[in-house]
Protein backbone atom coordinates (compact mmCIF):
# COMPACT_ATOMS: atom_id res chain seq x y z
CA UNK A 1 0.00 0.00 0.00
CA UNK A 2 1.27 2.72 -1.19
CA UNK A 3 1.93 5.53 2.18
CA UNK A 4 2.42 9.46 2.88
CA UNK A 5 6.43 7.92 3.61
CA UNK A 6 7.01 7.15 -0.08
CA UNK A 7 5.91 10.60 -0.96
CA UNK A 8 8.11 12.04 1.30
CA UNK A 9 11.29 10.20 -0.17
CA UNK A 10 9.81 11.46 -3.29
CA UNK A 11 9.92 15.16 -2.32
CA UNK A 12 13.23 14.48 -0.99
CA UNK A 13 14.51 13.17 -4.41
CA UNK A 14 12.53 15.90 -6.38
CA UNK A 15 13.53 18.85 -4.08
CA UNK A 16 17.07 19.85 -5.72
CA UNK A 17 15.57 19.14 -9.44
CA UNK A 18 12.39 21.83 -8.50
CA UNK A 19 14.69 25.09 -7.39
CA UNK A 20 16.82 24.53 -10.55
CA UNK A 21 14.23 24.55 -12.49
CA UNK A 22 13.79 27.24 -15.77
CA UNK A 23 10.96 26.68 -17.89
CA UNK A 24 10.87 29.97 -19.84
CA UNK A 25 12.35 27.87 -23.53
CA UNK A 26 10.26 25.09 -22.70
CA UNK A 27 8.54 23.35 -25.69
CA UNK A 28 4.80 23.56 -24.29
CA UNK A 29 2.40 20.63 -25.45
CA UNK A 30 -1.13 22.33 -24.75
CA UNK A 31 -4.05 19.58 -24.91
CA UNK A 32 -7.75 20.84 -25.09
CA UNK A 33 -10.01 19.84 -22.22
CA UNK A 34 -13.19 21.31 -22.05
CA UNK A 35 -16.07 19.17 -22.60
CA UNK A 36 -15.72 18.91 -26.03
CA UNK A 37 -12.25 17.86 -25.92
CA UNK A 38 -12.85 15.39 -22.51
CA UNK A 39 -16.13 13.88 -24.67
CA UNK A 40 -13.75 13.09 -27.75
CA UNK A 41 -10.97 11.06 -25.80
CA UNK A 42 -8.60 14.04 -24.60
CA UNK A 43 -8.07 12.54 -21.03
CA UNK A 44 -6.28 9.71 -22.32
CA UNK A 45 -4.41 11.33 -24.93
CA UNK A 46 -3.19 14.35 -21.97
CA UNK A 47 -1.93 11.10 -19.34
CA UNK A 48 -0.14 9.56 -23.17
CA UNK A 49 2.04 12.74 -23.33
CA UNK A 50 3.03 13.38 -20.04
CA UNK A 51 3.74 9.95 -19.64
CA UNK A 52 6.21 9.68 -22.97
CA UNK A 53 7.51 13.05 -22.06
CA UNK A 54 8.46 11.63 -18.62
CA UNK A 55 9.46 8.37 -20.21
CA UNK A 56 12.03 9.49 -22.56
CA UNK A 57 13.25 11.53 -19.10
CA UNK A 58 12.28 15.14 -20.65
CA UNK A 59 9.79 16.51 -18.39
CA UNK A 60 12.50 19.34 -17.60
CA UNK A 61 12.59 20.69 -21.14
CA UNK A 62 9.14 19.87 -22.39
CA UNK A 63 5.65 21.27 -20.23
CA UNK A 64 2.03 19.85 -20.73
CA UNK A 65 -0.33 21.55 -20.11
CA UNK A 66 -4.25 21.72 -20.48
CA UNK A 67 -6.47 24.66 -21.89
CA UNK A 68 -10.12 24.97 -22.71
CA UNK A 69 -11.92 24.94 -26.06
CA UNK A 70 -9.19 25.87 -28.49
CA UNK A 71 -12.85 26.51 -31.12
CA UNK A 72 -12.45 23.61 -33.74
CA UNK A 73 -14.86 21.14 -31.34
CA UNK A 74 -15.42 18.43 -34.83
CA UNK A 75 -11.47 17.92 -34.76
CA UNK A 76 -10.99 17.49 -30.84
CA UNK A 77 -8.89 16.10 -29.44
CA UNK A 78 -6.54 18.71 -29.90
CA UNK A 79 -3.23 19.18 -29.32
CA UNK A 80 -1.19 22.19 -30.19
CA UNK A 81 2.83 22.19 -29.82
CA UNK A 82 4.79 25.19 -28.84
CA UNK A 83 8.50 25.76 -29.71
CA UNK A 84 10.23 28.22 -28.92
CA UNK A 85 11.21 30.01 -32.01
CA UNK A 86 8.84 28.11 -34.33
CA UNK A 87 5.53 27.94 -35.46
CA UNK A 88 2.49 26.80 -33.68
CA UNK A 89 1.82 22.85 -34.65
CA UNK A 90 -1.86 21.62 -34.00
CA UNK A 91 -2.54 18.13 -34.11
CA UNK A 92 -6.16 17.00 -34.51
CA UNK A 93 -8.49 14.26 -33.87
CA UNK A 94 -5.28 12.89 -31.13
CA UNK A 95 -5.33 9.56 -29.63
CA UNK A 96 -2.62 7.62 -26.90
CA UNK A 97 -0.87 5.97 -30.03
CA UNK A 98 -1.16 8.93 -32.25
CA UNK A 99 0.47 11.16 -28.71
CA UNK A 100 3.36 8.71 -28.50
CA UNK A 101 4.34 9.18 -31.81
CA UNK A 102 4.24 12.94 -31.27
CA UNK A 103 6.61 12.96 -28.55
CA UNK A 104 8.87 10.55 -30.27
CA UNK A 105 9.25 12.51 -33.86
CA UNK A 106 8.45 16.10 -33.11
CA UNK A 107 9.60 16.61 -29.83
CA UNK A 108 12.01 14.56 -29.51
CA UNK A 109 13.46 14.13 -33.13
CA UNK A 110 12.66 17.96 -34.29
CA UNK A 111 10.19 16.63 -37.34
CA UNK A 112 6.12 17.38 -37.21
CA UNK A 113 3.96 14.24 -37.77
CA UNK A 114 2.19 16.09 -41.06
CA UNK A 115 -0.22 13.36 -41.50
CA UNK A 116 -2.13 14.47 -38.14
CA UNK A 117 -2.14 18.00 -38.64
CA UNK A 118 -5.08 20.36 -39.07
CA UNK A 119 -3.71 21.44 -42.18
CA UNK A 120 -3.69 17.67 -43.33
CA UNK A 121 -7.45 17.14 -42.40
CA UNK A 122 -8.81 20.42 -43.92
CA UNK B 1 -20.54 11.21 -22.12
CA UNK B 2 -19.17 7.58 -22.15
CA UNK B 3 -18.39 7.08 -18.22
CA UNK B 4 -19.74 9.41 -15.35
CA UNK B 5 -15.81 10.52 -14.43
CA UNK B 6 -15.76 12.16 -17.52
CA UNK B 7 -18.91 14.21 -16.43
CA UNK B 8 -16.92 14.82 -13.49
CA UNK B 9 -13.90 16.07 -15.00
CA UNK B 10 -16.06 18.96 -16.88
CA UNK B 11 -18.21 20.04 -14.36
CA UNK B 12 -14.82 20.56 -11.87
CA UNK B 13 -13.57 22.08 -14.44
CA UNK B 14 -16.11 24.98 -14.19
CA UNK B 15 -14.90 25.03 -10.64
CA UNK B 16 -11.01 25.28 -11.77
CA UNK B 17 -12.10 28.47 -14.03
CA UNK B 18 -14.17 29.94 -10.70
CA UNK B 19 -11.20 30.63 -9.29
CA UNK B 20 -11.88 27.88 -6.31
CA UNK B 21 -8.86 27.24 -4.18
CA UNK B 22 -11.09 24.15 -2.47
CA UNK B 23 -12.63 22.04 -4.68
CA UNK B 24 -14.77 18.79 -3.16
CA UNK B 25 -16.01 15.90 -5.06
CA UNK B 26 -17.81 13.42 -3.10
CA UNK B 27 -19.56 10.14 -4.62
CA UNK B 28 -21.25 8.24 -2.42
CA UNK B 29 -22.88 4.49 -2.85
CA UNK B 30 -23.64 3.72 0.93
CA UNK B 31 -27.42 2.83 -0.36
CA UNK B 32 -27.05 0.31 -2.45
CA UNK B 33 -28.68 1.14 -6.24
CA UNK B 34 -27.84 5.08 -5.60
CA UNK B 35 -25.12 6.82 -6.67
CA UNK B 36 -24.89 10.52 -5.45
CA UNK B 37 -22.46 12.79 -6.95
CA UNK B 38 -21.44 16.07 -5.28
CA UNK B 39 -19.49 18.78 -6.09
CA UNK B 40 -18.37 21.86 -3.90
CA UNK B 41 -16.69 25.02 -4.54
CA UNK B 42 -15.62 28.50 -3.02
CA UNK B 43 -14.90 29.86 -6.10
CA UNK B 44 -16.68 33.07 -7.06
CA UNK B 45 -20.36 31.11 -7.94
CA UNK B 46 -23.26 32.47 -10.11
CA UNK B 47 -25.47 35.14 -9.89
CA UNK B 48 -29.56 34.28 -9.88
CA UNK B 49 -30.35 35.13 -13.20
CA UNK B 50 -27.01 32.93 -14.49
CA UNK B 51 -28.06 30.28 -12.56
CA UNK B 52 -31.50 30.05 -13.69
CA UNK B 53 -30.05 29.30 -17.10
CA UNK B 54 -26.98 27.13 -16.54
CA UNK B 55 -29.05 23.67 -17.59
CA UNK B 56 -29.77 25.21 -20.88
CA UNK B 57 -27.34 23.13 -23.13
CA UNK B 58 -27.55 26.66 -25.23
CA UNK B 59 -26.04 28.75 -21.98
CA UNK B 60 -22.34 29.32 -21.53
CA UNK B 61 -19.87 32.09 -20.14
CA UNK B 62 -17.31 31.04 -22.51
CA UNK B 63 -16.87 33.52 -25.44
CA UNK B 64 -15.25 31.04 -28.06
CA UNK B 65 -18.86 30.22 -29.44
CA UNK B 66 -22.52 30.44 -27.30
CA UNK B 67 -22.51 27.01 -26.85
CA UNK B 68 -22.35 25.31 -23.72
CA UNK B 69 -23.24 21.61 -22.49
CA UNK B 70 -21.66 20.58 -19.30
CA UNK B 71 -23.58 20.93 -16.59
CA UNK B 72 -27.10 20.05 -19.32
CA UNK B 73 -24.70 16.48 -20.23
CA UNK B 74 -24.32 15.65 -16.32
CA UNK B 75 -28.37 16.50 -15.93
CA UNK B 76 -29.27 13.79 -19.43
CA UNK B 77 -27.16 11.49 -17.44
CA UNK B 78 -28.98 11.50 -14.09
CA UNK B 79 -32.62 12.01 -15.64
CA UNK B 80 -32.02 9.33 -17.84
CA UNK B 81 -31.47 7.14 -14.89
CA UNK B 82 -34.93 8.67 -13.31
CA UNK B 83 -32.21 10.56 -11.27
CA UNK B 84 -31.81 14.26 -10.56
CA UNK B 85 -29.74 17.21 -10.64
CA UNK B 86 -29.19 20.33 -8.82
CA UNK B 87 -27.02 23.38 -8.51
CA UNK B 88 -26.73 25.66 -6.04
CA UNK B 89 -24.39 28.99 -6.12
CA UNK B 90 -24.24 31.66 -3.99
CA UNK B 91 -22.28 34.77 -5.52
CA UNK B 92 -19.23 36.53 -4.69
CA UNK B 93 -21.42 39.70 -5.74
CA UNK B 94 -24.18 38.40 -3.44
CA UNK B 95 -21.76 37.32 -0.80
CA UNK B 96 -18.31 38.24 -0.66
CA UNK B 97 -16.93 35.96 2.37
CA UNK B 98 -18.92 33.06 1.73
CA UNK B 99 -19.64 31.84 -1.68
CA UNK B 100 -19.01 29.11 -4.09
CA UNK B 101 -21.64 26.55 -6.14
CA UNK B 102 -22.73 23.15 -5.12
CA UNK B 103 -23.48 20.55 -7.79
CA UNK B 104 -25.62 17.20 -7.30
CA UNK B 105 -26.76 14.45 -8.84
CA UNK B 106 -28.65 11.61 -8.61
CA UNK B 107 -28.31 8.24 -10.42
CA UNK B 108 -30.55 4.85 -10.06
CA UNK B 109 -27.68 2.69 -10.85
CA UNK B 110 -29.82 -0.73 -11.72
CA UNK B 111 -31.06 1.32 -14.29
CA UNK B 112 -29.90 0.12 -18.05
CA UNK B 113 -29.34 3.82 -18.97
CA UNK B 114 -26.81 4.43 -15.73
CA UNK B 115 -23.48 5.26 -17.43
CA UNK B 116 -20.91 3.38 -15.31
CA UNK B 117 -18.78 6.04 -12.96
CA UNK B 118 -15.79 4.91 -15.31
CA UNK B 119 -11.95 6.19 -14.20
CA UNK B 120 -12.35 8.07 -11.48
CA UNK B 121 -8.16 8.14 -10.88
CA UNK B 122 -7.43 9.60 -14.38
CA UNK B 123 -10.21 12.46 -13.98
CA UNK B 124 -8.50 12.80 -10.46
CA UNK B 125 -5.10 12.91 -12.10
CA UNK B 126 -6.04 15.15 -14.68
CA UNK B 127 -7.53 17.96 -12.55
CA UNK B 128 -4.53 17.83 -10.13
CA UNK B 129 -1.88 17.74 -13.22
CA UNK B 130 -3.94 21.14 -14.69
CA UNK B 131 -4.52 22.87 -11.43
CA UNK B 132 -1.75 21.91 -8.57
CA UNK B 133 -2.53 25.10 -6.74
CA UNK B 134 -5.97 23.95 -5.85
CA UNK B 135 -6.88 22.05 -2.58
CA UNK B 136 -9.14 18.92 -4.00
CA UNK B 137 -10.97 16.53 -1.37
CA UNK B 138 -12.24 13.35 -2.93
CA UNK B 139 -14.10 10.69 -1.04
CA UNK B 140 -16.19 7.93 -2.30
CA UNK B 141 -18.05 6.08 -0.01
CA UNK B 142 -19.06 2.68 -0.78
CA UNK B 143 -21.07 0.55 1.63
CA UNK B 144 -18.60 0.72 5.14
CA UNK B 145 -16.02 1.64 2.99
CA UNK B 146 -14.18 4.77 1.77
CA UNK B 147 -11.70 5.83 -0.80
CA UNK B 148 -10.13 8.91 -0.02
CA UNK B 149 -8.04 11.52 -1.53
CA UNK B 150 -6.98 15.10 -0.03
CA UNK B 151 -4.56 16.73 -1.74
CA UNK B 152 -3.94 19.12 1.18
CA UNK B 153 -2.52 16.54 3.59
CA UNK B 154 -0.34 15.62 0.58
CA UNK B 155 0.67 19.11 0.20
CA UNK B 156 2.01 19.27 3.69
CA UNK B 157 3.78 16.60 2.64
CA UNK B 158 5.54 17.40 -0.27
CA UNK B 159 5.75 21.45 0.93
CA UNK B 160 7.15 22.82 -2.40
CA UNK B 161 7.54 20.39 -4.88
CA UNK B 162 4.84 20.70 -6.83
CA UNK B 163 2.05 17.91 -6.69
CA UNK B 164 1.91 17.70 -10.91
CA UNK B 165 5.35 16.59 -10.89
CA UNK B 166 5.10 12.98 -13.10
CA UNK B 167 6.56 11.29 -10.09
CA UNK B 168 4.19 12.70 -7.25
CA UNK B 169 1.11 11.92 -10.12
CA UNK B 170 2.16 8.53 -9.99
CA UNK B 171 1.93 8.37 -6.66
CA UNK B 172 -1.35 9.55 -6.23
CA UNK B 173 -2.72 7.20 -9.18
CA UNK B 174 -1.01 4.10 -7.23
CA UNK B 175 -2.83 5.43 -3.71
CA UNK B 176 -6.38 5.90 -4.94
CA UNK B 177 -6.40 2.69 -7.19
CA UNK B 178 -4.99 0.50 -4.66
CA UNK B 179 -7.66 1.64 -1.92
CA UNK B 180 -9.99 0.81 -4.67
CA UNK B 181 -8.72 -2.67 -5.55
CA UNK B 182 -8.82 -3.58 -1.36
CA UNK B 183 -12.10 -2.82 -1.03
CA UNK B 184 -13.45 -4.57 -4.27
CA UNK B 185 -11.15 -7.68 -2.85
CA UNK B 186 -13.26 -7.32 0.49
Amino acid sequence: MKSLAELAAIKAKMKDKVALRDDSDNTRVVVGMATCGIAAGARPVLAAFIEAVSAADMSDKITVTQTGCIGMCQYEPVVEVYVAGQEKVTYVKMDAERAKKVVEEHLIGGTVVAEYTINNSL
Amino acid sequence: MKELSLNILDIVENSVKAGAPNIGIDIDETIRGILTLTITDNGCGMEEHILRGVTDPFYTTRTTRPVGMGLSLLKLAAEQTGGTMTVESVSEKVSPDKHGTVVRAEFFTDHIDCVPLGDVTSTLVTLIQGSPEIDFHYTHRIGDSMVELDTAQLRTVLEDVPLNSFEVLQWIESFVNEQYAEIHNQ
